[in-house]
């Protein structure tokens, strides 16, 4: 497989194409930083009216306890992962084309993990008690239950965070050292020379380094499932119908997967038109990671489905009552929202027109997006708002502060993914440079082998 | 310290992955020791070509690991039945099962900053300043070209016949560096 086209690509092109848009960001760029902005100080009045007022300002209330902040607490971890599946799993995998995206995925992992922590953080209205959560010596003499899945969560969230970021890091110290020997101006040359550590691309550093990306790779594998798996366990561990299910675990890690690439694609697929690298992210890495929003939205589908079966085969009637109640109950909206966005609209990706337009794919990665952010309100908010007692039914509908604060989300994560693209090589030139076929040190032998 | 005007060593300058390899074998099979190579990728193989000894990062990771794993269960034992005793669930005071997740991820995250500091360590880095960076054309060593360095503190170094080893193995430039 071509991984960059065109003809006789050379290293020096790659890192020429990689670095201009750095040098003079194209007019997409200042638009769309011109709409995050706003977005961003959105959550910025939020936050502040939050601290003020209280979670009063919420639509939570009883029976519905755990509304948007849960939601999109969910919704940006799901996100992340697609980050860590294209940086590390492929990597073991040996899928050469992640190349191109991995470096722009990883960062989106990062900055939706961010997003993600905002919420458990502010949830309780009191983030200056956010300390409780960990397990430090205090002046209550109290330490945390660590046998509640909340506080796996805090530990698996975490952990994940840290791991991401230095994985992401680890990549980056080469190319910003590329950017460091290209920077004209005083500033940058500091800036990526401190960042780049007196990177000089020795074979004796490359030997312990590409170790230490193989062992990272290795140990993100199984952070990332564990994460979604914990998340999960915030709903699976408790007994409440809809949510105590064992297939939760796999059913949020496909989930995850599948939210996750349409965000990449969402991100992507303007950003190689803007940024001109339709040559490096090309078509062929569109169409696979619309393979694999197929595959893991096909997954999610047969979960929706499994999860109706075992309600009906459980023979237990409060089961039965949640999942009838999350189809045609009060909220069938949210629900059929949910699976014509996650279930039907990927189905067209069997399609080659389709999966091979970017347009198409940039259409269909936002009903992915949308229908992601409805799996999680459907899961949370259909559970809770018909228990057992039909005395405490109630009906939740989020508020104005509730919707600044998911759009504030928005906000945030691209401030901070455009600032990435505007200092950062967002592609990862090293590794690019490193599957081209002038790479290989038996280019242009005649008895050489060809891999 | 070192004085002005020392030489640090001779930089060899090549164009392509394959010249470098070549290169590479050249200088070990000469017997040098206190020598390197620089690419702007892991060129494939090159480690070997050039005789390193595997990496021992993988033990320091598996010990980081398991510090941390052992750490995070050793404190959920510590805290649920000495520190704060207390009964949730119905479940006895040592858990052990519910203590997995936390045992599991301590273990990842420790692991990382192994890796992450094992390999900077057994690197050197952070190293701002290095003697290679006084000569202009290294500043291509992120781009497109690929260069082997032989200091002079090896054994043996000799100024003519250390370049003509390089000249003879296809190398655009040879150039001596100012320490």
């Amino acid at each position: 497989m071509t991984l960059v086209t065109g003809n006789n690509v050379t290293f020096k092109q790659l890192t020429d194409d990689v670095a201009r848009p750095m040098e003079d960001p194209p007019l997409g760029w200042w638009l769309a930083f011109g709409l995050a902005l706003p977005l961003l100080g959105l959550l910025g009045v939020a936050l502040a009216y939050l601290l003020w007022e209280g979670v009063g300002i919420w639509g939570v209330n009883n029976p519905v306890g755990w509304g948007w902040a849960i939601v999109n607490f969910v919704f940006w971890v799901g996100i992340g992962h697609a980050g860590t599946l294209i940086s590390a799993i492929l990597f073991l995998f040996r899928q050469n084309w992640r190349t191109a995206v991995n470096r722009s995925a990883e960062a989106m992992t990062i900055f939706a993990v961010i997003c993600a922590g905002m919420f458990p953080g502010i949830h309780t209205g009191r983030p200056w008690l956010d300390y409780w959560m960990f397990p430090l010596p205090n002046q209550m003499q109290m330490w945390p239950n660590f046998r509640s899945p909340l506080l796996w969560d805090v530990f698996a969230v975490s952990t994940y965070f840290t791991v991401s970021l230095l994985f992401w890091y680890v990549g980056l110290v080469p190319d910003l050292a590329t950017m460091r020997d290209r920077s004209k101006s005083k500033i940058g040359q500091f800036a990526y020379g401190l960042f780049s550590l007196g990177w000089r691309g020795s074979t004796r550093h490359w030997q312990h380094y590409e170790k230490a990306y193989l062992l990272l790779a290795g140990l993100a594998t199984p952070l990332v499932l564990s994460v979604h798996t914990i998340v999960s366990f915030d709903f699976a561990v408790s007994n409440l119908p809809g949510w105590h299910t064992t297939i939760f675990p796999p059913y949020f890690v496909a989930g995850a997967i599948f939210s996750g690439f349409g965000m990449v694609l969402t991100l992507l697929i303007p950003l190689r038109k803007w940024y001109k690298l339709e040559h490096i992210i090309t078509i062929k890495h569109l169409e696979n990671m619309a393979k694999v929003i197929l595959l893991t939205g096909s997954l999610v589908g047969y979960a929706y489905a499994m999860e109706f079966f075992i309600a009906w085969y459980s023979g237990n009637a409060y089961e039965s009552f949640a999942f009838v109640n999350r189809a045609f109950g009060d909220y069938w909206w949210a629900y059929w929202t949910m699976v014509s966005c996650n279930v039907i609209s990927p189905q067209l990706v069997w399609f080659k027109k389709i999966r091979r337009s970017p347009l198409a794919l940039f259409i269909l990665s936002i009903f992915v997006n949308i229908g992601m952010w409805f799996e999680r309100f459907v899961i949370t908010v259909t559970s809770l708002h018909h228990d057992f007692m039909p005395s405490s039914w109630g009906y939740y509908t989020a508020t104005f502060w509730d919707v600044a604060f998911l759009l504030g989300s928005f906000g945030l994560f691209f401030t901070l993914f455009l600032l990435f693209c505007r200092f950062m090589p967002m592609i990862a030139l090293a590794e690019v440079k490193s599957v081209l076929p002038i790479a290989s040190p038996h280019y242009g032998e005649e008895d050489g082998h060809h891999e | 310290m070192s004085k002005p005007n020392q030489t640090f060593g001779i930089l060899a300058e090549y164009a392509t992955p394959r010249e470098i390899f070549h290169a590479c074998e050249a200088v070990r099979d000469a017997g040098y020791v206190r020598w390197d190579s620089h690419t702007p990728f892991p060129v494939h193989n090159l480690d070997k070509a050039m005789g390193l000894r595997p990496s021992p990062l993988p033990w320091i990771v598996f010990a980081a690991g398991m510090t941390g794993a052992s750490c995070g269960f050793l404190l959920q034992w510590w805290v649920s039945t000495i520190a704060y005793p207390i009964i949730v669930h119905g479940k006895p005071y040592f858990s052990y099962q519910a203590f997995v997740p936390v045992t599991f991820e301590l273990g990842i995250l420790f692991s990382a900053f192994g890796a992450v500091l094992g390999m900077l360590g057994l690197n050197r880095l952070p190293q701002w300043y290095h003697s290679l960076f006084n000569a202009p054309k290294f500043a291509r060593v992120t781009d497109d070209r690929f260069f082997i360095s032989i200091e002079v503190s090896d054994p043996n170094y000799d100024p003519e016949k250390t370049r003509a080893l390089l000249e003879s193995t296809g190398a655009l430039s040879v150039e001596e560096v100012e320490d």
